[in-house]
């Protein structure tokens, strides 16, 4: 701080405050309405202090209940689902990349450029614009309601390709030379020496890639039809059926809550390293 | 830049490759010629005829009013949730960088929000603003004014806006801040010595100093509201009412996988090709030359 001003730091705390709560009154008001009966939801003003109903609205939406005009499939296994696509979103993304960066910085071999642009190029293609035929071509390799076929088309990442490819070319030279000389092939220092030294930039990349596979919607919604593929954060959006008042709101907020908790907690445990990762995956 | 030092292989750089080549061959560049192909054919629903018709599709499309409304949709959209997601977490960022103790505790209250999924964020506001039984519905009420984002176009359009920055802003804020420690202290000093207020400290030194990454979080955040807000709007309004929230990308999967007008839908991933294309040349033109970290 440049000069001290008791007025402006009271109104900085002030703002700061009030910028918190906003941002903090949806969830609030989420977790209120996950520890309610519905009953006690659709009574406008809704209650702003938590209820009594917590443990028996997350049980019922664990397993899956059959009240409500939507549907009623177990979250329990949404997050399984969900889960299991994230990691291998996340993990797979960081593996092919892993490995076209070390390609494309330690090989010389035709069309090395060629490759780099292309995968650069990707970046220009977001699911969005290619929705239709990229949907024909899953469901002709039967892939639909498949594991495979919620992870495997998102894997490709130019973002993290370009982001190893820079740290590999900051990698001093000599360790390279330093590993021949030694007689290690290249699969041996990409395993020994490269890897290692690229711990940082994987952690960070881990928690985008993570978040990134776990809030996947649109793609989800195309290629699966059977509630047993639902990712949460799809099965959320088919409980809302109904008008306003038909619908669970108390297990809709319940599964809300639980379907924030997993990325939430990943940014605040792995704080420091989602930071890092923001930046640079966008420099 | 180029590695002195290298292997010597002939088939191993291409089995590194090859995973990433496979995926975005088969699932990036295929679709994407598809969609090129499909954008100047007509096309039965069953997929049993395609006939070549040029730039037909393209013609309907620009002669269809939904679709020039959707594109004004989009535009209103996107400058709304720029706008309002770059001023608000550019505030806070700035208070926030004031802020000697506790400045940790701020930054982690104010970044969560970004692992919110979007669609879980369309539930979230949908809840708080139904009309009937939604909390804020009912405290506008008790002043007079009454929300149906059902009815009303504006509404609608309010709500998605504001559940979009809500979730954008700890995004905007993460970069302002890096920005905002990124500028000399004795730059700032210099200027309160001199006599510059605060007030005048941020117009004339800190805001010109921050507008490589303002400019970078303007595409950024225009790029979020065109592809990123499918789940929000799809999860809330569904395009509605009427189509006064349908924005392009809610138009091309409506119009492709509901509609089944795959002719359509086609020219319409190509010209969303195009935007995407224009604002990714426009963020590298000019972003990578300015913006220093």
């Amino acid at each position: 701080m440049v000069e001290r001003r008791p007025a402006l730091t009271v109104l900085t705390h002030l703002v700061l405050i009030i910028g918190v709560l906003i941002v903090a009154f949806p969830v609030y008001v989420t977790l209120v309405a996950s520890t309610h009966t519905a009953q006690a939801i659709v009574q406008a003003p809704m209650p702003m202090i938590p209820g009594d109903q917590m443990l028996q609205n997350y049980a019922a939406v664990l397993v899956g209940s059959d009240a409500g005009a939507g549907s009623a499939a177990p979250v329990g296994r949404m997050m399984f689902v969900s889960l299991v696509s994230a990691l291998t979103i996340a993990l797979g993304k960081i593996a092919i990349s892993l490995l076209s960066a070390f390609a494309i910085v330690y090989f010389r071999f035709p069309f090395r450029n060629f490759f780099f642009w292309a995968i650069f190029v990707t970046l220009m293609l977001p699911v969005e614009v290619r929705i239709g035929p990229t949907y024909e071509v899953v469901a002709n390799l039967g892939m639909l309601n498949s594991y495979a076929g919620l992870t495997i088309p998102l894997i490709a990442s130019a973002t993290a390709t370009f982001l190893f490819r820079q740290f590999f070319l900051t990698v001093p030279d000599e360790l390279a030379e330093a590993a021949r000389i030694d007689g290690a092939g290249p699969l041996r220092f990409f395993w020994d020496v490269l890897l290692p030294l690229s711990r940082t930039s994987i952690a960070a990349l881990f928690v985008i890639q993570f978040i990134y596979g776990w809030n996947q919607y649109l793609w989800p919604l195309l290629v699966t039809t059977q509630e047993d593929m639902y990712p949460v954060v799809m099965g959320i959006k088919r409980m809302i059926a109904g008008g306003d008042a038909a619908n669970d709101w108390n297990l809709i907020m319940a599964t809300a809550i639980l379907a924030m908790l997993p990325p939430a907690i990943v940014v605040l445990v792995m704080q420091r390293w989602f930071v890092k990762g923001l930046v640079e995956t966008e420099k | 830049m180029e590695k002195r030092v290298r292997f010597r292989s002939t088939w191993l750089p291409w089995a590194l490759l090859a995973p990433q080549l496979v995926i975005i061959g088969v699932f990036f560049f295929w679709p994407a010629a598809q969609a090129l192909l499909q954008s100047v054919q007509i096309q039965d629903a069953f997929g049993a005829t395609r006939e070549f018709v040029g730039l037909e599709n393209f013609r309907n499309l620009f002669a269809d009013e939904t679709y020039v409304g959707s594109f004004k949709t989009t535009a209103v959209f996107s400058i709304l949730v720029a706008a309002f997601g770059i001023s608000i977490a550019l505030m806070l960022a700035v208070f926030a960088d004031r802020v000697l103790r506790g400045a940790t505790i701020y930054k982690t209250l104010l970044v969560w929000p970004y692992a919110v999924a979007p669609a879980v964020a369309g539930v979230l506001w949908l809840f708080m603003f139904a009309p009937s039984i939604g909390i804020i519905p009912y405290l506008l009420r008790s002043i007079g004014y009454e929300w149906n984002h059902l009815l009303n176009g504006d509404q609608a359009m309010g709500l998605i806006v504001m559940a979009a920055v809500w979730k954008q802003i700890s995004y905007n804020f993460l970069f302002f801040l890096a920005g905002l420690q990124g500028i000399p202290k004795s730059l700032i000093e210099a200027a309160a010595i001199d006599g510059a207020g605060p007030w005048r400290r941020f117009w004339t030194i800190v805001f010109p100093l921050l507008s490589p990454v303002t400019f970078f979080l303007l595409v950024i955040n225009i790029v979020y509201a065109f592809f990123e807000t499918f789940a929000i709007i799809d999860a809330s309004t569904q395009g509605g009412p009427g189509k006064d929230t349908a924005i392009l990308v809610y138009k091309v999967y409506y119009d492709g996988f509901k509609g089944l007008d795959l002719g359509s839908s086609a020219a319409q991933s190509v010209v969303l090709m195009v935007i995407v294309i224009a604002l990714t040349v426009v963020q590298f033109r000019y972003v990578e030359k300015k913006v220093q970290y």
